[in-house]
């Protein structure tokens, strides 16, 4: 690659999503969603459950493809690649699952190991030094690799997703929901290993979350998506784009209710939902 | 109704009949649709599981495991039930002909349903219901829990990984659970026979010497492969098309087994109707049991 391409790369996002829509069979879950994520920086998409954050995540590393719209990883257009290409970008990705997604039926050292073995030619004595140095890294002992996963609690289980997440070096981190589930604690716990693995390995980052907590201390920058189903026919389906200082001076009354935590008048809104079921 | 309007419903009763047909016709066209989908989606996992085992072989560390399932843990269940259905065959056929007076020609009977039908079916059916469900509940789960979305975030193709050791573990191994099915089958059946009807043991194998040949030997392992090979694909293709929770788990399992049972007892047929068109050109002759 030449100078003037790689300085022409480094100064597109990393992330290039533009008017990207997902309809499940008649279901709209994603409509219009346009979000670009510079190198570098930490994102924190924020919005109820079942509004689409998840989804999101997934069409960005390709795992869903956009019913309409593009989404570019450095300028690859992850749709349009073959098997092996988008394997080779996949490797620049690493993904925490909501619930780890751990293969039950490997142990915890190889479950770190995998994403090595399956890519890189590293001898078995330099895979072992990896997973001890990842494991380290996110506060678990060495006697964690001959556990199952089955053996460990859900904190212990998230750490373990982000040190295999960690183990290619990546340049993007993608988080889903990476406290929910969590004792306070733990959740802080996850919240400091977000950051220094963002200072550490200087990782773009993009956190699917709901809990406010994270957004304030891990992110330099909060979107909110809202459900398509509340939404009217001409409203965009990101509704705040700012700082998470900028949340509490937001106009918007969707964005206040949300980060507060208020049910308003959704309750009345189920009830008279269930009402009209019935008759 | 006193007044002099009707309702919409009693003014064209044959309005009535237009639509519950039109919506009969609506929803066998949706049945046939889907079914179409289906078998074409299928089709399509076929040739994407076909296309990774010819462009990179599985590792061994995949492989093993799952030739260890499927052939070592299959052994005692489908000796088990070898054994048995030998014996079984004995008894049935024993009362009929002892009528004509055919005892001694026991052993061709049996031995030849064993070799030609009985083992490789009975050893498919074994597999489906043993192996088949608990590949599509374990790779159902697998779906549920995001497992197989986080293979492909880590750049390793689900199909390549998950599918294809599986396709081969059944593809290679029903073979010898076939012969292993035969084999105690033919005990078995040697057994009730001789030792508890007490049947002439020296024309119990003559006959069956007589009748049974290399050729219904191979004709049966050669059906196996086509048996082992739609298990695995349906029982593949179920989990990974799992519906989420655990009655989408329990119903992709349920979906496989019943699935792979129909397809074998189809292939059968088929293979069945080209191996005797066959062996009638090998042997225009043939050979008669009387």
């Amino acid at each position: 690659m030449s100078d003037s391409s790689a300085t022409t790369r480094r100064q597109t996002p990393l992330v290039d999503v533009q008017n990207v829509h997902v309809t499940f069979a008649a279901q709209s879950v994603l409509r219009g969603v346009t979000l670009t994520v510079p190198r570098g920086q930490t994102l924190a998409i924020i919005g109820e459950s079942g509004c689409g954050k998840t989804v999101l995540l997934k069409t960005i590393i390709g795992l869903v493809n956009p019913t309409s719209g593009l989404v570019r990883f450095d300028g690859y257009n992850l749709a349009e690649l073959n098997d092996r290409e988008l394997t080779r970008q996949r490797v620049r990705f690493g993904y925490v699952f909501q619930n780890a997604a751990l293969f039950d039926s490997l142990t915890v050292g190889q479950n770190v190991a995998f994403p090595l073995r399956q890519h890189a030619s590293e001898s078995a004595s330099r895979v072992r030094e990896l997973v001890f140095a990842r494991l380290a890294e996110v506060g678990l002992p060495e006697s964690v690799v001959s556990k199952k996963p089955a053996e460990l609690s859900g904190g212990m289980r998230k750490r373990v997703g982000l040190a295999r997440a960690l183990i290619m070096n990546p340049e993007l981190m993608l988080y889903d929901e990476p406290t929910t589930g969590l004792d306070p604690i733990m959740s802080d716990v996850i919240n400091e290993l977000m950051l220094r693995t963002r200072n550490q390995h200087n990782v773009t980052s993009i956190i699917v979350t709901h809990d406010m907590r994270t957004a304030h201390k891990v992110a330099d920058r909060v979107v909110m998506i809202y459900p398509v189903s509340r939404l009217g026919r001409n409203e965009a389906q990101l509704i705040f784009d700012g700082t998470p200082d900028e949340l509490e001076t937001c106009g918007d009354r969707r964005v206040l209710q949300f980060i507060h935590g208020e049910a308003g008048e959704r309750l009345t809104e189920m009830q008279q939902a269930f009402s009209d079921r019935d008759l | 109704m006193s007044t002099g309007t009707a309702s919409p419903m009693e003014r064209s009763p044959r309005r009535g009949i237009a639509a519950s047909a039109h919506d009969l016709v609506t929803d066998w066209g949706m049945v046939v649709i889907d079914a179409i989908e289906a078998i074409g989606d299928l089709g399509l996992f076929c040739m994407r599981t076909l296309s990774w085992m010819v462009t990179r072989l599985p590792r061994r560390e995949t492989l093993l495991p799952n030739f260890y399932q499927v052939g070592v843990m299959s052994l005692p269940v489908v000796a088990l039930t070898g054994t048995f259905i030998g014996m079984v065959l004995a008894v049935q056929s024993y009362g009929q002909f002892r009528q004509l007076g055919l005892e001694t020609r026991l052993g061709a009977v049996i031995n030849m349903s064993l070799v030609r039908e009985l083992g490789p079916v009975l050893a498919a059916t074994m597999l489906a219901g043993r192996v088949g469900s608990a590949m599509a509940a374990e790779l159902g789960t697998m779906r549920v829990t995001e497992q197989i979305d986080a293979l492909s975030s880590m750049g390793a193709n689900p199909i390549h990984y998950l599918v294809v050791p599986r396709f081969l573990a059944c593809l290679f191994l029903i073979p010898t659970l076939t012969i292993m099915a035969d084999f105690m089958g033919v005990v078995g059946g040697y057994f009730f026979t001789v030792e508890v009807l007490g049947i002439d043991k020296h024309h119990y194998w003559h006959n069956s010497e007589q009748f049974v040949g290399v050729f219904d030997l191979l004709s049966g392992i050669f059906k196996s492969f086509f048996f082992g090979a739609a298990i695995a694909m349906i029982s593949c293709y179920r989990g990974f098309h799992c519906q989420p929770g655990a009655e989408g788990v329990g119903r992709a399992a349920t979906a496989a087994f019943v699935y792979s049972f129909v397809l074998i007892l189809m292939l059968d047929l088929f293979l069945g109707v080209m191996i005797n068109a066959v062996y009638d050109t090998l042997w225009p002759e043939g050979v008669s049991l009387i």
